[in-house]
């Protein structure tokens, strides 16, 4: 066993590991903050999404021991802590970007990350091909992107503001 | 996953120290690879080393050579200004490996030291003529590449940096499995004063190959219209669920030639 001390939704946390327990294990397991999802044993799906330092990483992909020092976001740390929904929640919401939801987690994870890194604006395409490592089983994706590109101007207007 | 001890280096000689000691030391680079197949148990290292605290990263031009810290990302290679500037075959090919969560953590040295024979980087470095840096040796492209999954890499012996030199054009093209990503045929073509060079990755059991009758047709005439009579035979070359290989075989010309128009 092994300590590791991250900050997860602005709390810091010191907790025992083993060398091979993945981030989302961490989290889920050790933390209970079982919002992010585990979809797939392949690295494909992307329902494990969380922000490494600001960036949208798979927590499956990655051990606990290297998030040492991190700081990670996760989607129960997204809403203010009044429990209004973070802007990509509210669209998501909004366009009926969900239905059973198991994706979603990751899916906005990933979504909000793709807005940040494009103040510039997105086009429709560029909305799909940053969805790529997100698989959803149940929308055929049009509601997300449409979320994602109504959740852009919000976001930015917020950081402006 | 079976268990195993994590150790972070803070220096090279340490690293090469542990991973040279103990012969079920394996390195951990990115992750986008490893953590898959040990998920997977198809390894079993008793110590894993993260190479994350050598600072190994970073992408400097000098002397008509790019250097690319082999800890860099792909997301960082695909964003550089000077590699879309100059070696816009590569940003491109960045752009394209699997998706934005797993460009966020791989790396080109994870990718180049692992070979597998679907993997983009390899074709550009083969066709870049480029060079391997390691803890100990320069190792050129053409002698790095030893069949799939094999590289002339020592236990232990860990990859710092990787040169490629600047070619005149280059372009990548890709023929991906839509799910995983991957190269179903991949071709990266870069055309020098002194003649060009075209590597494929995807098609062959051996792993990344150069194809030298195509090279010869494009030296003489840089243009698809050079290759399109040359046929690719299918012996030696992948089948699997994906593609056959005679639908191999036919996707190195097509995709060949557009990456040529691509470049030229
Ligand atoms: C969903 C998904 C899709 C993908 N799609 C593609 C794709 O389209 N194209 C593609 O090319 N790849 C793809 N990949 C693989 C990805 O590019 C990996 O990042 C890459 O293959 C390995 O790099 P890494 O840094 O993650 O290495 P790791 O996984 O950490 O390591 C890989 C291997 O290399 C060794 N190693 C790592 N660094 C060094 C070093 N500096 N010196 C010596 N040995 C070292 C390790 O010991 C290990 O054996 C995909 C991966 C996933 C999960
Ligand atoms: S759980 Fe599927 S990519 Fe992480
Ligand atoms: S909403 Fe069901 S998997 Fe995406």
């Amino acid at each position: 066993m092994a300590q590791v001390t991250l900050t997860v939704n602005g709390k810091q946390h010191t907790v025992e590991v083993e060398g091979r327990t993945l981030l989302v294990e961490l989290l889920r397991e050790k933390l209970g903050l079982t919002g992010t999802h585990i979809g797939c044993d392949t690295s494909q799906c992307g329902a494990c999404v969380v922000h490494i330092d600001g960036i949208s990483v798979k927590s499956c992909t990655q051990l606990a021991l290297q998030a040492d020092g991190a700081n990670i976001l996760t989607i129960e740390g997204l809403a203010d802590a009044d429990g209004t929904l973070h802007p990509m929640q509210e669209m998501f919401r909004e366009h009926h970007a969900l239905q059973c939801g198991f994706c979603t987690p990751g899916m906005v994870m990933t979504a909000v990350d793709l807005v940040q890194s494009h103040p510039e604006g997105l086009s429709e395409k560029e909305i799909r091909e940053g969805l790529e490592g997100n698989l959803c089983r149940c929308t055929g994706y049009h509601n997300i992107v449409k979320a994602i590109a109504a959740a852009h101007p919000l976001m930015h207007a917020q950081a402006a503001e | 996953m079976y268990d195993f001890a994590y150790q972070k280096p803070g220096s090279l000689a340490d690293a090469v120290k542990v991973l040279s000691g103990d012969m079920e030391a394996k390195a951990l680079a990115g992750g986008q690879t490893l953590i898959p197949v040990l998920k997977q148990r198809l390894n079993k290292p008793a110590t894993v080393v993260d190479l994350s605290a050598l600072g190994l990263t970073g992408i400097t031009v000098s002397g008509g050579v790019i250097t690319i810290g082999a800890m860099t990302r792909h997301a960082d290679i695909a964003s550089n200004a000077d590699i879309k500037a100059k070696i816009p075959g590569l940003a491109h090919q960045a752009s394209l490996i699997g998706d934005e969560a797993v460009r966020h953590r791989g790396t080109m040295g994870g990718s180049l030291a692992n070979n597998d024979p679907a993997a983009c980087y390899p074709s550009a470095l083969l066709a870049l003529g480029g060079t391997i840096k390691t803890d100990r040796r320069t190792i050129a492209a053409d002698d790095f590449f030893q069949g799939m999954f094999t590289t002339a890499l020592e236990q232990g012996e860990i990859i710092t940096s990787i040169d490629l030199p600047i070619p005149e054009k280059s372009a990548y093209e890709k023929f991906r499995n839509p799910a995983s990503r991957y190269a179903i045929v991949g071709v990266f073509v870069a055309k020098f004063a002194n003649g060009v060079r075209l590597a494929i990755t995807g098609a062959s059991q051996d792993g990344v190959f150069r194809h030298t009758e195509m090279e010869k047709a494009l030296s003489a005439n840089f243009s698809p219209d050079a290759i399109a009579g040359i046929v690719t035979p299918a012996d030696g070359l992948n089948g699997d669920i994906h593609a056959s290989s005679e639908y191999r075989a036919h996707l190195i010309g097509v995709i060949s030639k557009r990456a040529v128009a691509k470049a030229a």
